[in-house]
């Protein structure tokens, strides 16, 4: 299969693509095993009621989320979204469109919850739901990253990735769920870390990576795991601890501590920053998901918690884990649950802190010291990743997730350049394998999903000598990786922050 | 006639106001289970009402979007908003100051506006993604609105009406003093059967937009989950289970 996926041609000028209806229809991932399902609570596979089970759900949804209620009321197909989405532009589907994606829950939702939809269900657009619907459903629904995009640009800042959320919960309770998403968090659930690396081979790696840094800077840092007391806990996808290149993040990351003196400590059971609950909309997965944290958190009685660098990582972490688990500050009086934690923590730093806030400060306070020659020998640029960009935050700046990987990476290196402001910053475009849908069954999608970064790197590229993108998340990282070589690039272009700093880092001298 | 009228108005305004009503009531029982605005975002209170206000006056995000659509989308809106401080006239005695002082812009706002709905519609029939997802009522909304703006203004120059009768028949009915309706003048059924449609399809409709914004999660929740912990209701039951 991998041989037929060829990358989309760069648009020699950048107009928006002209529609081609059905380019993508039938596009399917993997369904889940029944293993796979209910593992998670859900049907094994498709329920007999499904289509009355599917509305319930619905109904349900509509219910607990204010924002799947207003965004399904609210949008007036005024199409300012149409051509924001990566997949739409990469792959010219109508339906992948952002409006359009939403309208194929929405016409649902008009059929059965609204009386102009009960009486004149052409009129505006209604359907019933048939299994074509359902299908339609699992084909689009996992050909969105739920990055953000296009609630940047909507007047109501209707977000698809709500929408998306609502219709694969939906799905996975009628029992068609997704083979790489659920999967991964049964891995979680059973192992600890999304790739399913056990205990004993996660302390072999740590100890392997203290011998790799020992010989190449003669200096024993440490890469501690399941210290009790340390100050810090490093929470950080599991894809750091082995996949290239985001190993090299990891050794930056101990680097910084290092040199800083600060005492910190990763967990075995909480060895995964990732959190695919939030890809499946599931509010249960989610919290499950994160209270490991909270757990190892209060076992290992830290004081800091910090999250490495991932994209959506740092979104549930940022935005969703005060909320979730208590890490975090500002509980009621009354909030036990929280409070527990909360006493615990040490409330002089942010909590939870990104690695580049930490790094960022102990920069400016001149606790580390970086040598950006180091550096010298790569032109970058920095890759927003959306879950960053347009679900979180860093520092006490609005806009400081776009400012402080930026400064750390001028402070690491002497040549950065900046991508088309078009396509950075709140405007970033998705990798094209966010939001679950990094998986060999959706190359096709992931190629074509990259085409909008792909021709901005092309331009910095062409024009700078740009040969290094840093990015902070794991799934850019490895999607880049991946996705390069179609572009006709180098697939070593990537890579983390931590990784430059890693590079600049003054060990030893303080 | 007068009866009619009457009795249609009453029940469009009742419509209106308890549709309406009742989505807000709806939407704003609904809870926010996680902290979700589109960042950067305002971290307080007083950031995310400027945000609105830059919403609600500008369309700032569309401008960021399309600048077609917000060019014509944002006359439309301005001069609706016009025609309707105008039509205030119809409705208060004695007539508030500032309502006279709109007085001189009806005409303009009038015409501004079919050119804002015009433009609109163009965008619906000529750019293929926007037709891809057109549905008839969209064309339908847009039609109704513009046959409103065109009896409206053909009052104004082409078959003149006892504006008087108008006022007082309306200031009748707002006080269950029910007055005759000036019997003289077609248009101005079209113009009030039309109205009255508008009326009664708002809560129904995608006109939800105007009360939606101001509960969409991604545009008014303050950007502060770190300092302040954020829990729902039904969020909050998980807890005490365990
Ligand atoms: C808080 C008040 C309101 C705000 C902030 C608002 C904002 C917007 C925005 C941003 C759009 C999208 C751009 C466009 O197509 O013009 C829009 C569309 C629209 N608005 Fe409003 N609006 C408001 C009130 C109203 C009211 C009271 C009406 C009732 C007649 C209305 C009728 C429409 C229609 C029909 C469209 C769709 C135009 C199309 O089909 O392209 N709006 N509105
Ligand atoms: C019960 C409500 C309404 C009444 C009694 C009413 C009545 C009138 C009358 C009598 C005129 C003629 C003005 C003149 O000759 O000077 C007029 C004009 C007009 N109406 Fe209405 N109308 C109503 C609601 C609306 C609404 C909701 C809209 C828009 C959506 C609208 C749009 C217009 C426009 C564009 C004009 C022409 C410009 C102007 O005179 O301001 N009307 N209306
Ligand atoms: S959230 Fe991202 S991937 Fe999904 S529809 Fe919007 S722009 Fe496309
Ligand atoms: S920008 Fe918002 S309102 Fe406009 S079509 Fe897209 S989702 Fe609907």
């Amino acid at each position: 299969m991998a041989s037929e996926i060829t990358a989309p041609p760069y648009r020699v000028i950048p107009i928006i693509p002209a529609i081609k209806p059905g380019a993508m229809e039938g596009l399917k991932p993997f369904v889940a095993s029944d293993k796979i399902q209910e593992a998670l609570g859900y049907p094994g596979e498709l329920v007999e009621d499904w289509k009355e089970r599917a509305i319930a759900k619905m109904g349900e949804l509509l219910t607990k989320y204010r924002s799947l209620k207003v965004y399904l009321d609210a949008c007036v197909h005024c199409g300012a979204c149409s051509d924001k989405c990566h997949y739409f532009i990469g792959t010219q589907d109508p339906k992948n469109m952002p409006v359009a994606r939403q309208d194929l829950l929405r016409s649902v939702y008009r059929r059965y919850f609204t009386i102009p939809g009960k009486l004149f269900p052409k009129l505006v657009g209604a359907r019933d739901l048939t299994k074509e619907v359902l299908d339609e459903w699992y084909s689009y629904y996992h050909q969105c990253s739920e990055c953000r995009r296009c609630s940047v640009f909507c007047p109501y800042g209707i977000d698809t990735a709500e929408v998306t959320m609502a219709a694969r919960e939906i799905l996975d309770s009628v029992g068609y769920g997704q083979k790489y998403a659920n999967e991964i968090i049964g891995k979680v659930h059973k192992i600890g870390n999304n790739l399913g690396l056990p205990g004993p081979a996660l302390t072999d790696t740590l100890e392997g990576l203290e011998e790799d840094v020992k010989e190449d800077t003669g200096i024993d840092v440490r890469f501690p795991l399941d210290v009790q007391g340390a100050e810090v806990l490093l929470i950080t996808p599991s894809a750091d601890f082995f996949a290239e290149p985001h190993i090299d993040s990891l050794v930056g990351y101990a680097k910084v501590f290092h040199a800083a003196g600060i005492s910190w400590t990763l967990s075995s059971k909480a060895s995964e920053g990732g959190n695919f609950g939030l890809f499946i909309g599931s509010y249960d997965q989610l919290r499950k998901i994160a209270l490991r944290i909270r757990e190892a958190a209060l076992e290992l009685g830290v004081k800091r918690i910090v999250v490495g660098e991932c994209g959506h990582a740092w979104r549930v972490a940022y935005s969703f884990w005060n909320t979730l688990t208590g890490i975090g500050d500002g509980a009621d009086p009354a909030d036990r649950f929280a409070l527990m934690l909360q006493k615990q923590l040490d409330h002089r730093y942010k909590q939870p802190s990104h690695i580049c806030e930490v790094t960022w400060d102990l920069i400016q306070r001149q606790a580390i010291t970086l040598e950006p020659e180091a550096n010298d020998h790569l032109v970058i640029t920095f890759h927003d990743s959306c879950n960053v960009a347009r679900g979180s935050r860093m520092g006490d700046m609005m806009g400081g997730q776009f400012e402080i990987p930026r400064s750390i990476i001028r402070a690491a290196a002497n040549h950065f350049v900046e991508m088309n402001e078009g396509t950075t910053r709140e405007k970033t475009f998705c990798c094209g394998g966010g939001g679950g849908l990094l998986t060999d069954d959706l190359m096709d999608l992931r190629v074509k999903g990259a085409l909008p970064r792909m021709e901005a790197l092309k331009e910095v590229a062409d024009r700078d000598k740009v040969n290094f993108m840093a990015t902070i998340c794991a799934i850019c990282k490895t999607q880049f990786t991946k996705v390069l070589p179609y572009y006709g690039f180098n697939m070593r272009m990537v890579g983390g922050v931590h990784q430059l700093v890693s590079n600049a880092i003054k060990l030893g001298d303080k | 006639m007068s009866v009619l009228f009457a009795v249609i108005f009453y029940v469009a305004a009742l419509c209106l106001v308890g549709g309406v009503g009742y989505r807000i009531y709806d939407y704003a029982r609904t809870p926010a289970p996680l902290v979700i605005p589109t960042t950067p975002a305002p971290t307080t209170g007083g950031g995310v009402a400027f945000r609105m206000f830059r919403e609600v006056v500008f369309f700032e995000s569309l401008f960021k979007g399309s600048l077609w659509t917000w060019a014509f989308g944002w006359i439309f809106h301005l001069s609706l908003a016009l025609v309707l401080m105008r039509h205030l006239r119809y409705f208060t005695q004695p007539v508030w100051s500032w309502v006279d002082m709109v007085q001189p812009f009806g005409i303009y706002a009038g015409l501004s506006m079919i050119l804002g709905l015009a433009g609109l519609w163009g965008r619906r029939i000529f750019v293929d993604r926007v037709r891809y997802i057109s549905t008839p009522s969209d064309h339908l909304m847009l039609g109704l609105l513009i046959l409103i703006a065109i009896s409206g203004l053909s009052m104004k120059f082409l078959d003149h009406v006892d504006v008087i009768g108008v006022k007082a028949f309306f200031m009748g009915l707002m006080v269950f003093d029910w007055q005759p309706l000036p019997t003289t003048n077609g248009i101005l059924y079209i113009h009030l059967s039309l109205v009255a449609a508008l009326m009664i399809i708002f809560p129904f409709s995608k006109l939800l937009h105007a009360p939606g914004l101001f509960f969409s999660p991604s545009r008014v929740m303050p950007d502060n989950p770190r300092e302040k912990r954020h829990v729902s209701p039904w969020a909050a039951k998980m807890e005490a289970e365990k």
